[in-house]
């Protein structure tokens, strides 16, 4: 089959355009719909793989300490994102807890984990094992993970328990603070590039 | 400026998932030889498939509206919150700026996209060529926003988790909750499955 891997078909409105290579800063709009073609990829890929590391770190204190600690007259109680979790799922409301755990757990994770692994192989110019399935993941998953919401959610409930509650901001809502900076810095990469940037082993 | 060629008019496609430029074809069992991706010119089945997501959304938006969300207990009180009683009560607790953050996510943002994901297929389905940049437009304002709705779902797990101080003080996530986590499921599908390509084919000579 016949490939042009020099065009570029705007996703939205079908126009298409020859690839060029950008500048600095530089964002490709479609002239036609005003869509974005292609960014310029400002992080290098080791770059990348060193952001996609610290996210994981994050990732993981995100998840161990507790997001907040609410005291009422001498009793306390913390929550992690899985207390969160196990609680929607005990008090009758399990497909928002399999929600919750998916949106912002499972998602995000494979998100990491799966990005991390292409990229690992991507500093050498190779493609990973099962590169292709890989890709097709990421895009598929990318629209699910919710993280930077759940961030506005928790100081939304901080505001409301506040109220009532000696309110005690945790390690965990850093954490998530932290994530919600490394995710908007990923919104502008797109791992789409890697297809260009690599190239199959021929062993 | 002269408008650049469109893929259909050109004979090619571009893969769903990776972005490869083929020749077109329509064979069903026709992959993309770099990703493996099942490939098509469109999305199939788009404008069925919109509407059914978009009309089941629309069906459970109104119970997530209408039952409550959240129950707030303790030793002398009692109280059940509807995701608009909930943004009433914030507002009155003096955190005005955090309601309307709520209100914007939890009720004006479904409602615009059922008006704008409505508009969408309509017009499409009209094949009308009024203003197709700007549909464009509506259609990734929808796709931006569409899961901040989330919000409210989460905050009511946030504290379910949190409040649990026995007698004294709880708080339980009630159905509405649920629904409402449907809804905002339901809709991005709906919005995923809108191909905003269709906006720019066969569009009636109008301009």
């Amino acid at each position: 089959m016949h490939t042009a891997q020099d065009l570029i078909v705007c996703e939205h409105c079908d126009s298409v355009y020859r690839r060029r290579t950008l500048a600095r800063g530089e964002v490709a709009d479609c002239v036609v719909c005003g869509a974005v073609l292609d960014r310029h990829q400002w992080v290098s890929v080791d770059g990348q793989f060193a952001l996609i590391v610290t996210a994981f770190i994050v990732f993981v204190i995100a998840n161990v300490s507790p997001i907040v600690t609410l005291g009422l007259s001498g009793m306390s109680a913390a929550t992690t994102l899985w207390g969160a979790v196990i609680a929607m799922w005990n008090d009758g409301a399990q497909i928002v807890a399999f929600l919750s755990a998916m949106t912002l757990f499972f998602f995000p994770l494979s998100q990491i984990l799966i990005f991390g692994w292409v990229l690992w192989f991507a500093r050498s110019g190779r493609r990973a094992p099962w590169f292709a399935q890989a890709m097709t993941a990421l895009v598929s998953v990318k629209p699910w993970s919710m993280i930077e919401v759940f961030m506005l959610g928790t100081l939304v409930a901080v505001v409301k328990a506040h109220t009532y509650f000696d309110v005690v901001p945790g390690a965990g809502i850093w954490a998530f603070g932290v994530l919600t900076l490394l995710i908007t810095v990923f919104s502008s990469l797109d791992p789409r590039e890697l297809w260009t940037l690599t190239r199959e082993d021929k062993a | 400026m002269k408008a650049p060629p469109r893929a259909v008019d050109l004979g090619i496609m571009a893969c769903h998932v990776c972005r490869l430029v083929t020749a077109y074809t329509d064979d069903h069992r026709a992959r993309c030889p770099r990703c493996g991706a099942a490939l098509h010119a469109r999305k199939t089945g788009s404008i069925a498939r919109a509407w059914a997501l978009l009309l089941a959304a629309a069906m459970f938006y109104i119970p997530a509206n209408v039952f409550p969300i959240m129950r707030t207990q303790s030793l002398s009180s009692k109280d059940d919150n509807t995701i608009l009683s909930g943004i009433v009560e914030l507002w009155r607790a003096g955190s005005p700026g955090l309601a309307a953050i709520v209100f914007t996510a939890s009720i004006i943002v479904p409602m615009l996209k059922f008006i704008i994901l409505g508009y969408l297929l309509v017009s499409v389905q009209r094949s009308s060529g009024y203003v197709a940049r700007q549909r464009t437009k509506l259609y990734r304002f929808v796709e931006l926003v569409g899961y901040w709705s989330m919000l409210d779902v989460f905050v009511v797990a946030i504290l379910s988790a949190l409040v649990h101080f026995k007698i004294l003080s709880r708080v339980e996530p009630l159905p509405g909750v649920v629904y409402f986590g449907i809804v905002v499921v339901l809709t991005m599908l709906s919005a995923m499955s809108f191909d905003p390509r269709l906006i720019w084919d066969n569009r009636k000579k109008s301009q």
